[in-house]
């Protein structure tokens, strides 16, 4: 470049020559370079110019898409709104109330005040903070004051606060602090119900027993699309009969006392219709303060635990042998010494050592004879019949706790000669009693409910699986032990109690320990007719001072079934009658003396030893 | 009025200056100081300081901003060469020594003590970067001796290296995108823009796999629930509920609770106070000037000139666009100021010095004073 020419890029008329002067001038490798990056012969002022042209057109398009982005939210608004409440600041929402069969409420919801910030408006979080700890102590500062110092738009500070905290919060005057009305859900009955009811979390969402129930049978559904604000749902109606739960709940609860048991479990079952007219597991919790339902000490028995039910279960295996066709009340079964099958030995606790008749085997609760009589129908027999009664699949009702029965997994001969007495078979009680109601109310298996239904409406979805016959034959046998057998001190006068009682060894470390018992004790009534089946369940009793150091079923879980009894008969609105002939003329219609009565006889004088 | 009759040199600059560029400026700066009301008392709430603490710094920058700006528009290009390398070579040094001395805030060694005032050295940078690579390319395009397109890429190289090292990705981007842009004005071949985008794409990728937080803001843009989008959606929120007419000044509440909303979100904060017609205004006052500027330029007969204004334009005009685009959550959350309007004493004065060049390279010249910038320039590299 020379001084001499002044423009040399700026569009000078004469390009050739002094540009090529000076490209020689250059060293060769700045000309490649030259070359490689702008190309040689193009006039780069115009490209310039055309390109700065279209740098002004892309400014143009920026600042056009911007304002067109202001406009279209000054024009749009809602498009971002809404965004930043998060789905699990949604308040509580409204839940049916639940009502016994009477009608009585069980549950509700109140409209409670819950106190909420929003941060965002928040003026001054220190000082917010310390107001609001002045008048509700019980808040953690620290929390309270992340809370508050977060950017959200809304935090919970406390979910249902008493209207009196609600007043003076408000008198503070702090902005950027609210209430919402939310509904809680209320127990009127406390731990009455606790077990078949369940509760809810904090926002009212059912997380065990009915209130599950509720949310899974389209509850939640209604939850999230947000139309279970209102109270205009109805209300669920449950079988349980709150005065009888009552009765039940106070029994239980004294012979949890009396006889310093882990546990009291019972149930009040219509055995015609399958509805459940009363529930307790002892020890329970308060609906109300739900934190106690963790303890696995309070679990419900009654269906989310599985025991070896013991003599109870040879209800169900008398009711196979009848039902096979192959015994009457008549045949008898040789129990004169203890039975052998391989190394095992098996004995009879109130052992006759002589040949007893079937409602012997019953009464003085023979295994040597359930034993003889379950091998007799063979282990294939025994096994679809206990499938048939349901004691082998998993009791599902509307409680959405439940527990698998344990069934062992090879089956054997053994297997069935220790189930046939209540061994070696874990089921839930509920399960068990569902089996043996069936076996008492003309051959029905029914599957229990909690929600209220009429006889019509169980009779559709009820399955034969004995005949009538057998199911006869079934309750005079209860009755018959109510009267002389295991069940004497459960049979209330006047409403025709039938009742086999049942006392099973717990296992403890893979052995049966001796001292360790769980007893139960079924009830039928009234037996000639059967209305009620009613379950006791007693988890490790202990002797009482008028027991002997007894702590047999027949010893604590027939009397507490006839106090049961004793009180909420009156209650289910049975009649009470007196002076009835004796269970063979009642219920088998003999008239007169006849063989059978001969056996039954015979069982009366015996018992009298 | 000033005269025409009389060549003083005040009257020569008031002649041959874009006034309507100057009128506009100024309307941003007026804006900024309206804006400032609004947005930074919050600020200055939360950090404990006397309410009115940021406006009126606001206010004290603008004095030697404003001198700045008219008083480097006044100078010949020559000049703004000379002023320009040694502003370039100082704060290079600066944005150097950050690297050492700097007080780390966020994250970042960006900000240098000097004299007790807080300085970014890296904000003076680019407008000098702008200039003397415009020089190169110029020169470049003379076909002197000077090895012009070696020398720029050494240029870029250190201005780059130690924004990397700070790290401030936003600065290195826009430096980088400028240095581009010029380049491609000076005529590079279109297969270089396309290998230049190529380096671009590779450039933003190596960042968004070894620098988490560029990783994390561009996932949080991408997928909002992915992270704590907080200022972007209430800088959404501020714009939602300031409508078109806005809700009055001072009934602002998103201010309360945007960190940045004397400084970054500036925008946002004006938008429900003042209205987004007013956002439009300010949209409009930043196109009128960098459309003015580059226009301007491309009439231009000098290269030089044409080259510098049109490459602080560039800065200018996406400094500004790249603020409002995240204020509007249109890109990721980058960390730009908006220009004149924003808080920020360097970023302020580096915006007058650049405006005030620019102004002063946009000037209409007689030809003979062309003649002998170019004689100038002829004879000596500066």
């Amino acid at each position: 470049m020379t001084p001499s020419d002044p423009r040399p890029a700026t569009g000078s008329p004469h390009p050739g020559a002094p540009h090529s002067g000076e490209a020689e001038q250059m060293p060769w490798h700045r000309r490649v370079i030259q070359h490689l990056l702008y190309d040689r012969s193009i006039d780069r002022t115009r490209k310039a110019r055309a390109r700065i042209g279209l740098a002004a057109l892309v400014f143009a398009s920026i600042y056009a898409i911007i304002a067109g982005r202001l406009v279209l939210y000054a024009a749009v608004p809602d498009t971002h709104i809404g965004r930043r409440v998060g789905g699990s600041d949604a308040v509580a929402t409204a839940r049916p109330d639940i009502l016994d069969r009477n009608g009585e409420i069980l549950a509700t919801d109140l409209k409670v005040p819950s106190l909420f910030a929003e941060p965002r408006r928040l003026i001054d979080a220190d000082e917010a903070v310390e107001l609001l700890t002045a008048v509700m102590p019980d808040l953690d500062t620290h929390e309270l004051r992340e809370r508050l110092g977060s950017k959200r738009g809304f935090a919970w500070l406390k979910r249902e606060i008493s209207p009196k905290q609600q007043k003076e919060i408000h008198r503070l005057g702090i902005p950027g602090v609210g209430f919402l009305k939310e509904n809680k859900r209320v127990y009127p009955n406390g731990r009455e119900v606790s077990h078949l009811i369940g509760h809810v979390n904090v926002d009212n969402q059912g997380i065990a027993g009915l209130e599950k129930y509720l949310d899974s049978n389209g509850l939640a559904d209604l939850h999230r699309a947000g139309f279970a604000s209102d109270r205009q749902q109805e209300p669920l109606r449950l079988s349980v009969d709150l005065r009888v739960q009552h009765a039940l709940h106070d029994e239980l609860e004294q012979a949890y006392a009396r006889y310093r048991t882990k546990a009291a479990a019972g149930v009040v079952l219509d055995v015609n219709t399958g509805e459940i007219v009363a529930l307790v597991s002892y020890p329970d919790y308060d609906p109300n303060n739900p934190k106690e339902a963790l303890d696995p000490d309070r679990i419900n028995r009654l269906t989310t635990g599985v025991f070896e039910m013991g003599s109870t279960f040879k209800v169900l295996t008398l009711g196979m042998a009848l039902d096979g066709g192959k015994f009457s009340l008549n045949s008898t079964v040789d129990a004169r010494g203890p039975m052998h099958w391989g190394r095992f030995k098996i004995h009879d606790s109130h052992a006759q050592n002589r040949t007893l008749t079937l409602p012997e085997v019953f009464t003085y609760s023979s295994n040597i004879g359930a034993a003889k009589l379950a091998l007799a129908v063979g282990v294939e027999g025994h096994k679809a019949y206990l499938r048939k009664m349901g004691q082998l699949d998993r009791l599902r009702t509307e409680l959405p706790e439940s527990a698998e029965p344990i069934v062992p997994k090879r089956w054997g001969e053994l297997n069935t000669i220790t189930i046939s007495f209540g061994h070696g078979l874990s089921v839930a009680p509920l399960q068990a009693l569902m089996g043996i109601a069936a076996l008492v109310n003309g051959g029905w298996l029914i599957r229990p409910t909690f929600l209220a239904r009429s006889e019509e409406e169980a009779k559709k979805l009820a399955k034969r699986v004995i005949k009538p016959e057998t199911s006869v034959a079934m309750r005079y046998l209860m009755r018959l032990n109510a009267e002389v057998g295991s069940g004497r001190k459960a049979n209330v006068s006047g409403y025709y109690v039938g009742g086999k009682t049942g006392t099973a060894e717990k296992v403890v470390g893979g052995r049966y320990a001796h001292n360790k018992l769980l007893t139960d004790f079924i009830a039928v009534l009234p037996a000639d007719k059967p209305r009620y089946a009613v379950l006791i369940m007693l988890d490790e009793p202990h002797p009482t001072s008028d027991s002997y150091g007894f702590a047999n079923a027949g010893w604590n879980a027939a009397p507490v079934a006839g106090k049961v009894i004793a009180r909420i008969a009156p209650l289910l609105g049975l009649q009470p009658r007196f002076d009835l002939p004796p269970a063979d003329q009642l219920i088998l219609g003999r008239g007169g003396r006849t063989a059978s009565a001969d056996v039954t006889g015979s069982v009366r004088s015996s018992h009298g030893h | 009025m000033v005269s025409r009759a009389e060549r003083t040199p005040f009257a020569d600059w008031w002649w041959t200056v874009d006034r309507l560029m100057l009128a506009a400026v100024a309307a941003l700066m007026l804006a900024g100081i309206i804006f400032s009301l609004a947005a930074s008392p919050p600020v200055a709430g939360r950090l404990g300081l006397d309410a009115f603490y940021f406006v009126n710094r606001h206010i004290l920058y603008l004095i030697p901003a404003t001198a700045v700006m008219l008083g480097v528009s006044m100078l010949a290009p020559r000049t703004i060469r000379r002023v320009a390398l040694i502003v370039f070579v100082v704060s290079v040094a600066m944005t150097v020594a950050t690297l050492f001395f700097g007080a780390e805030v966020k994250g970042a060694r960006r900000w240098i003590i000097l004299a007790g005032v807080n300085i970014q050295p890296s904000e003076f940078v680019k407008p000098s970067f702008v200039i003397l690579v415009s020089w190169l390319f110029a020169e470049s395009l003379r076909k002197s001796d000077v090895p012009a397109n070696t020398l720029a890429f050494v240029l870029l190289a250190t201005v780059i290296v130690p924004l990397v090292m700070q790290p401030d990705f936003g600065q290195t981007l826009l430096a980088t995108l400028v240095f581009c842009a010029l380049f491609f004005m000076a005529g590079m071949r279109f297969v270089w823009v396309l290998a230049l985008a190529g380096i671009g794409g590779v450039g933003g990728f190596v960042a968004y796999e070894t620098i988490p937080h560029v990783a994390r803001r561009i996932n949080r843009f991408l997928d909002p629930s992915s992270g704590d989008t907080f200022q972007v959606d209430a800088a959404v929120e501020s714009f939602v509920r300031g409508g078109w007419f806005g809700r009055g000044p001072g009934e602002g509440t998103v201010k309360r609770i945007l960190p940045d909303s004397h400084a970054d979100f500036v925008f946002a904060v004006a938008a429900e106070e003042f209205g987004i017609v007013v956002c439009l205004m300010v949209v409009a006052l930043f196109a009128f000037i960098v459309l003015r500027a580059l226009l301007r330029a491309q009439r231009s007969d000098d290269p030089f000139a044409r080259f510098a204004v049109t490459g602080l334009a560039i800065l200018f005009g996406t400094q500004a666009a790249i603020n409002m685009a995240v204020n509007l959550a249109l890109i990721p959350a980058k960390g730009m100021t908006l220009p004149f309007i924003s808080y920020g004493g360097s970023s302020m004065i580096s915006l007058a010095y650049g405006m005030g060049m620019l102004l002063a390279l946009s000037r209409e010249q007689p030809r003979a004073e062309l003649l002998s910038s170019d004689l100038a320039l002829a004879g000596r590299p500066l």
